[in-house]
């Protein structure tokens, strides 16, 4: 079915035809919006809704996606923070990729990712540095297994490939899991991302957001493929798409994914449908794009609103649970509160300190007038006081 | 079939003794030679040293830079891959998370253009965005420069993008000694490395002695590092040459000729453009007085027109004439039938040295 050995030694993969790089015929649905359970039938897999102590879990995860999404918002209005790209709606295709990784698994997100971010353990004033223009990260990829959140487009998916060419060089079972957006798909680090991967066959899951917007650019003017995840196809990878609010259908659309790469069934491409439902950022203004009329018919597909009502249905949610989540999201909310509200000040002289390993003999030069610089406005000041 | 079967596997042991005689001792090697010894001798102490790109494993590379080391270290250390320089670097970054030291080619040096984006925004950036959590030990080796009469897109001198990039160190060897000494100290380097070899000195030769060169990086050695440092190339007192790399040999025959006519001219190397030796290269300048800078590059915005700041920045009062230019025009590099007229020659070096306003004699 693809020309890499490797693939047709997978035992899921051999004796399958073709067609099976295509994705599914409808986005994999698992629960519908109205929140009932819609059965599986049809698609390529027999994908199974998770049980309750899954999905209440991933509820918790998203009441916390959601809050962190609120305050940042509001920390920008208040100007406490530069900037945040707002996901907002779209918190279940983070839930899920963090909750479809093992710890020893590596994460590589993008700007609009900090719930993932968080999501694998990464301190809130860590992951929000960067937001609040200290420096350009704060957070050590290593502790976490977690990229820093990339901002030039599918730059991201490459490092990817390599932290998993690496492992399985090594021999280690390592997954990992990236994120991109629609708009990053039309980028050649997309297109080298997924051949490479899908020539060295290694352990890469590559999850597509696909949030209808690029800024103001409409995914019409990115791609007239059937699907992004048609594009899998080209690559001889599967694709296959799912309704990216609905958690259950992600939770077994990239669970499966997941565990394909971890067994040796190499990459594959989720394409997961979801709408950005605020304005790209705070500096941007999507009345100028898209109309009112077009946003609310997202709001009745929301995919926390939509498990909650699921799991109340089905009895699975606690009030216990629901009251647990909502403090600890609470207190994540503090926490950026009180941290964002709590003046820094960021030391010039690290700008020349990790440049490189060691500063050469110019950054060393040049630190020393910058130095210099500070203290004689330092004793002005005094002299003026 | 086993997971493996289709690669190339490595011979039993190590080395494949009919296949890479083991060097040692004297030996005559040609400068491309060299840089394939500082890959096999670093890929023999270190495994996390890897090496790939276009046309590196079975071929050897289209100037057999990476000549046996599939054979010797097997597919999964020396590998081809799709033809996507920016994939070969993204991949090479994320390697390098993950703990490998890719050593990566781009084939040519108009051929890295692709790559732009993963190398400035990502290679040369990682260090600083994490404060020094994570460092790229990745070595970028690029065939580079003119002089060897090759078509559009394989002549380029390219060096300023790099330079002009913070977090890059860029190199490069111009003898043969170097091209082993430098290779092994930017895969030894923490730091991201530009290593930029002069096609045209490929297949120059010369005999070193192996076990010295292997002797530097041995245990308990304290050899310095060729990173940061000039080299005086060649003694004189009247002028400073000032050249590196694909320039080096004009730089010597027009010192040699020169030296004929009654004028003694210091030559030095500058090798390492990043980080840039001052020390050397204003005390060669203050030792003569007067310098010409010479670099096939075009002049403009160029690493030649920062040598020439930085000695007139420090230098001013020990200079007898200002500090001169001899550079590529600043036009696409030429068609291989033009070439001539472009690159800095003996002649034209010598021109511009009669012109660092001599005293009557």
């Amino acid at each position: 079915m693809t020309n890499h050995p490797e693939f047709m030694e997978y035992p899921g993969n051999a004796g399958r035809a073709e067609g099976y790089l295509l994705p599914s015929e409808e986005p994999v649905q698992l629960i519908a919006a109205d929140g009932s359970a819609t059965g599986n039938d049809g698609y390529k897999e027999p994908y199974q809704l998770p049980g309750p102590a899954t999905l209440v879990e991933g509820y918790g995860r998203l009441v916390m996606g959601r809050r962190v999404n609120e305050q940042a918002n509001a920390l920008v209005r208040q100007g406490r923070m530069a900037v945040y790209p707002s996901s907002t709606g779209q918190e279940a295709c983070q839930v899920a990729a963090d909750m479809s990784l093992r710890g020893s698994d590596w994460l590589f997100p993008t700007y609009r990712d900090t719930v993932a971010i968080l999501g694998r353990g990464v301190d809130p004033m860590e992951a929000f540095e960067s937001l609040r223009g200290d420096w350009h990260s704060g957070f050590d990829p290593h502790q976490y297994n977690t990229g820093l959140p990339t901002t030039p487009l599918a730059t991201q998916l490459l490092h990817a490939v390599g932290v998993a060419h690496a492992a399985k060089l090594r021999g280690e079972d390592t997954v990992v899991l990236t994120l991109c957006g629609d708009g990053a798909s039309s980028e050649g680090d997309f297109h080298e991302a997924l051949n490479f991967a899908a020539v060295f066959h290694v352990p890469v899951v590559f999850l597509i957001q696909n949030n209808q917007y690029a800024i103001s650019v409409p995914l019409i003017r990115q791609s007239v493929a059937p699907s992004l995840a048609h594009k899998a196809v080209g690559y001889g990878m599967p694709g296959e798409r799912v309704d990216g609010n609905d958690l259950a259908a992600l939770l077994a659309v990239v669970g499966h994914a997941v565990e394909r790469a971890r067994n040796g069934g190499g990459p594959s491409l989720v394409e997961a449908h979801t709408y950005r439902m605020e304005s790209h950022t705070n500096a941007d203004d999507a009345t100028r794009y898209r109309t009112a009329a077009e946003v609310a018919q997202w709001v009745p597909k929301d995919p926390l609103l939509r498990l909650q009502k699921y799991l109340h249905d089905a009895g699975h949610l606690a009030p216990a649970d629901s009251e647990r989540f909502a403090a600890d999201a609470e207190a994540v909310a503090k926490t950026l509160r009180d941290g964002l509200n709590t003046e820094t000040v960021p030391d010039p002289a690290e700008l020349f300190s990790f440049v490189y390993s060691e500063p050469t003999p110019q950054l060393r030069e040049q630190a020393r007038l910058l130095a210099d610089e500070l203290a004689a406005g330092q004793s002005l000041e005094g002299a003026l006081r | 079939m086993t997971a493996m079967a289709h690669k190339p596997q490595p011979q039993s042991g190590t080395a494949s003794p009919a296949a890479e005689p083991e060097l040692s001792g004297m030996q005559t090697l040609t400068f491309a030679k060299a840089l394939t010894l500082a890959m096999a001798d670093s890929m023999a102490v270190d495994p996390s040293v890897l090496v790939f790109g276009e046309d590196v494993g079975t071929l050897g590379g289209v100037f057999r830079v990476t000549d046996g080391l599939t054979r010797r270290f097997g597919e999964d250390r020396c590998f081809d891959t799709p033809l996507a320089e920016s994939g070969i670097i993204g991949m090479a970054t994320g390697m390098a998370i993950n703990g490998m030291k890719p050593v990566v080619e781009m084939q040519f040096d108009a051929f890295a253009y692709p790559a732009f984006e993963q190398i400035t925004s990502h290679v040369a950036k990682m260090g600083n965005r994490t404060k020094g959590k994570v460092r790229l030990p990745i070595v970028i080796r690029i065939p580079y420069a003119g002089g060897i009469g090759g078509v559009e897109h394989h002549c380029d001198s390219s060096e300023a993008y790099y330079v002009h990039t913070p977090g890059l160190t860029v190199l490069t060897p111009s003898t043969v000694t170097d091209a082993y000494t430098m290779l092994r100290d930017a895969i030894a380097s923490p730091d991201p490395v530009i290593f930029l070899e002069p096609k045209k000195l490929y297949f120059s030769k010369d005999t070193v002695d192996v076990d010295a060169l292997r002797a530097r990086y041995g245990a308990g050695s304290t050899a310095p590092s060729t990173i940061g440092r000039a080299v005086i190339a060649r003694e004189g007192s009247d002028a400073t040459l000032i050249a590196y790399g694909p320039s080096m040999a004009a730089a010597l025959a027009a010192a040699e000729t020169a030296a004929a006519e009654g004028r003694s001219l210091q030559v030095v190397d500058v090798r390492s453009l990043v980080p840039f030796d001052d020390e050397t290269v204003c005390a060669a300048v203050r030792s003569t007085g007067r310098a010409v800078v010479i670099a096939e590059a075009p002049g403009f915005a160029s690493m030649a027109s920062e040598i020439v700041a930085r000695i007139q920045e420090r230098c001013f009062h020990s200079l007898a004439a200002p500090v001169l230019r001899v550079t590529g025009f600043d036009i696409p590099f030429p068609a291989p039938r033009l070439e001539k007229y472009y690159l800095p020659g003996v002649d034209r070096i010598l021109d511009t040295v009669e012109e660092l306003q001599w005293e009557e004699s």
